[in-house]
């Protein structure tokens, strides 16, 4: 008993030794240091999409280390604050309390998920941090009106219908199999589509909602037993690709629909060549491949650079997000001649112009861009190496819908 | 005829495997003849096509699915009952030692992919490889969480080792987690294509147009999960460590005052448990060709429930409650939203399967087969 006692008291010394060493270092830093101004982000960074958070963090990463100059030069110390909400609304609330309470962080690039970004915004909101997001597409995310609240992409009511117009125009469909992952984002997309389906006069043969993430042979048996001429999955690319897999080998010949959920290269190395067999697989998206915006030549090149890979969907979005973040408190700043306040910091971020990678950015009166770049891709991919292969079919600007009624 | 019961092949192999395919096709059947009945029931509430005729032409493809499913639950309960015939207590760590087999056979299977053999070696030697591997793994995993987390508790209140075994599958979880994601970040496990699994044989059934399309994943998960019971079952019923297993479970005192190593054969059971509980992760990524760190929470609940459903303790309630669970929710999963036209979703299908088991328990607390079978281990 003694011994363990012993144990247990040198670990903790151990622990309280190494807690106080972290303790001293942050205080010399500060004391040392010019006033602090941080941006956060936040996006899963493990977890099953990891691959799209990590791609948003090393975006922003890079578009500080690039961009940051300028408030250097006005004696500001600026820092990113990267936290992991894996994904999941509860995390990602707690992670907004925390950065809300953190007094330094005046603007924040975030998140990956609808779904987490609607609860966690509310916190934003409450505090009035200005946030940018660089990937959410549900409506509802900037429908409430929230100053603090913009977005650097276009939204799931202009997708999905997009990508039911290419189903039934360009394809021909005539009967479709709705499946969605039950969160806010899947759900919204799966009900965008079915009314424009619905208007179209397409046979919607099935509307399931589900969290199986490995085995789907529940809803692939009913599924081709109706044999739809399309299967439109709305979630995110790590589930689909154990979807189409499934259901591909259970015998189903048509094609896969998404939206930009699907737009990771794991997909294809999920999926393998259930993409291109049978009627192939296609999505929406609001984040086209880097290639197609002509301004994103040298970020790829110093994107591959850092980190040693090419950047995924929304790494570009990640860097222009972090881009109004800076530009906005520059603004702020040199307004308020000093550290501004998160308040002008968020009206800086709504007034902003700001000439990024993938458009010239600038926020309607509800944080939306007024006109968004849309695209519809073609998998051709049937492996993580060759996922540059998919070919853009088609790519249009369509104008934001606005705040509904 | 009396001779032949007595025989070692009728008691280790014809029975069991005799057991087996009652259970399979008596729920099977049963479940069938129901759905049927409702599908002429809810006739009305469908207009748009004949719900008979499409209940029936998927029926065939939903049987096989749920029996697929369900053999894989049963290997896991079986983990849970032997544990809990022994020890009286729940071991949720279970569901991770099923994780981690899986894990491990599809990270050997894509270390073949990686050297480049995998396509030339022969794809049943691959599936064995993996799952011996898997069986090693797990079943030492299994024995050295029951020395670290319970042993040190065995003389405490019984919740106690409860906790303990929920912290400890947390523990595994997030290791996993760690040592995964240690070089890439990404903890993602995806088996690599290979052999003829995906294709299909082809069943010609008298009266329907189509022939029945059984995939050989399917064939093979059933065989090595049938295979493992009666290997189980022999080995509780036919060898002396079985009989010490059944005495310890039975009446632990006096087993140790008969001579038997109580704290041995607690550990053979881990063992044993967590063998089969390895095999079976093996066999559901087989079906399930991608996995996570936290892919074992929903099928080792299950398969709890399928302990639960059979009568816990009861090895053979477990095999039935498994089989139970999985056509339960297979047809739930399957039906739910032809018949109700479209109103509760295959998403209901665990609602439906839970509230099944209620029902079931709340006529036959103990379980199935509980009391009939007064047997434990």
């Amino acid at each position: 008993m003694n011994k363990r006692l012993l144990a247990l008291l040198s670990v903790l010394v151990i622990a309280s030794m190494a807690l106080a060493a972290c303790g001293t270092t942050a205080a010399t830093e500060e004391a040392a240091g010019a006033v602090t101004i941080k941006i956060a982000t936040q996006s899963p960074l493990s977890g099953g999409q990891s691959l799209l958070g990590v791609a948003i963090k090393q975006g922003a990463e890079l578009a500080l280390e690039q961009l940051g100059g300028d408030l250097t030069g006005m004696g500001y110390d600026v820092q990113l604050a990267p936290y992991d909400d894996q994904a999941t609304p509860d995390v990602g609330v707690a992670n907004a309390k925390n950065i809300v309470a953190d007094t330094d962080i005046l603007c924040g690039v975030g998140h990956l998920n609808s779904g987490v970004m609607i609860p966690s915004s509310e916190e934003y909101h409450t505090a009035g941090l200005a946030f940018v997001s660089p990937a959410n597409t549900n409506p509802v995310v900037t429908t409430r009106g929230y100053l603090e609240v913009n977005r650097v992409v276009g939204r799931d009511d202009v997708q999905a219908p997009a990508a039911e117009e290419y189903a039934f125009t360009t394809l021909g469909a005539k009967s479709v199999y709705i499946i969605h992952d039950k969160t806010a984002y899947g759900q919204g997309v799966a009900e965008f589509f079915k009314a424009a389906a619905e208007e179209d006069g397409m046979e919607v043969l099935g509307f399931e909602g589900t969290e199986e993430t490995a085995n789907f042979d529940a809803i692939v048996t009913p599924l081709i037993a109706s044999n739809p001429d399309v299967v439109f999955f709305a979630g995110i690319y790590n589930q689909a690709g154990v979807f189409f897999k499934q259901a591909r080998d259970a015998g189903y010949e048509g094609t896969f629909l998404g939206t930009d959920g699907m737009d990771s290269s794991d997909l294809a190395d999920i999926a393998g060549d259930a993409l291109t067999s049978g009627g192939g697989m296609a999505y929406t998206t609001v984040a086209g491949p880097v290639s197609a915006y002509p301004k994103a030549a040298k970020f790829v090149e110093d994107y591959t650079a850092k980190f040693g890979a090419a950047p995924e969907a929304y790494a570009a979005q990640g860097y222009d997000s972090m881009g109004v973040c800076l530009a906005a408190i520059m603004a702020a700043a040199e307004a308020a001649g000093g550290k501004p306040t998160r308040a002008q910091v968020a009206e800086a971020v709504r007034a902003v112009s700001y000439d990024g990678l993938t458009s010239t950015i600038t926020f309607d009166e509800i944080g939306d861009l007024p006109t968004a770049k849309y695209f519809i891709i073609k998998v051709n991919a049937t492996s993580k190496d060759t996922w540059s292969t998919n070919e853009i079919i088609d790519s249009f600007d369509l104008p934001s819908p606005g705040k509904g009624e | 005829m009396k001779q032949f019961a007595a025989s070692p092949v009728y008691k280790f192999f014809l029975f069991p495997i005799g057991q087996i395919i009652m259970f399979a096709l008596g729920s099977s059947v049963g479940l069938s003849l129901i759905t049927v009945l409702l599908a002429y029931v809810f006739k009305f509430n469908v207009t748009n096509f004949d719900l008979v005729e499409r209940s029936l032409l998927i029926l065939p493809q939903v049987v096989i699915n749920g029996l697929t499913i369900g053999f894989v639950y049963s290997t896991i309960a079986l983990g849970y009952t032997m544990v809990y015939g022994v020890l009286e207590f729940i071991n949720f760590a279970h569901s991770e030692i099923f994780m981690v087999g899986g894990i491990v056979g599809v990270q050997l299977i894509a270390y073949f992919e990686h050297l480049g053999i995998l396509a030339t070696l022969n794809q049943y030697l691959v599936i064995a490889l993996a799952i011996i591997l898997a069986i090693i793994i797990s079943g030492s995993l299994a024995v050295t969480v029951e020395r670290v987390a319970y042993k040190p508790l065995r003389g405490a209140p019984k919740l106690v080792p409860l906790i303990s075994a929920i912290g400890m599958s947390f523990f595994l979880q997030d290791a996993v987690r760690l040592i995964l994601s240690l070089t890439t970040g990404e903890f993602n496990v995806i088996l690599p294509q290979f052999g003829t699994f995906d294709e299909f044989l082809l069943v010609a059934l008298p009266g329907m147009a189509d022939p029945l399309r059984i995939q050989i994943k399917s064939v093979i998960i059933v065989g090595i999960a049938v295979l493992m019971l009666v290997v189980l079952n022999f080995l509780v019923n036919g060898t002396k460590v079985g009989k010490a297993i059944r005495a310890v479970a039975q009446d632990r005192p006096s087993a140790s005052l008969m001579g038997i190593n109580v704290s041995q054969i607690i550990s053979i059971t881990f063992l044993v448990g967590g063998a089969l509980g390895g095999a079976a992760g093996v066999l559901f990524a087989l079906k399930a060709t991608k996995l996570d760190p936290f892919v074992g929470f929903f099928p080792g609940l299950k398969a709890f429930t399928s302990a639960v459903l059979g009568g816990i303790g009861n090895l053979t309630g477990a095999l039935l409650g498994g089989l139970v669970l999985g056509l339960l929710e297979s047809f739930a999963a399957s039906y739910l939203s032809i018949f109700t036209n479209g109103a509760f979703g295959a998403e209901y299908k665990d609602i439906f399967a839970f509230a099944i088991l209620i029902v079931v328990l709340i006529f036959r607390p103990s379980g199935l087969l509980g009391e009939t079978v007064g047997q434990k281990a």
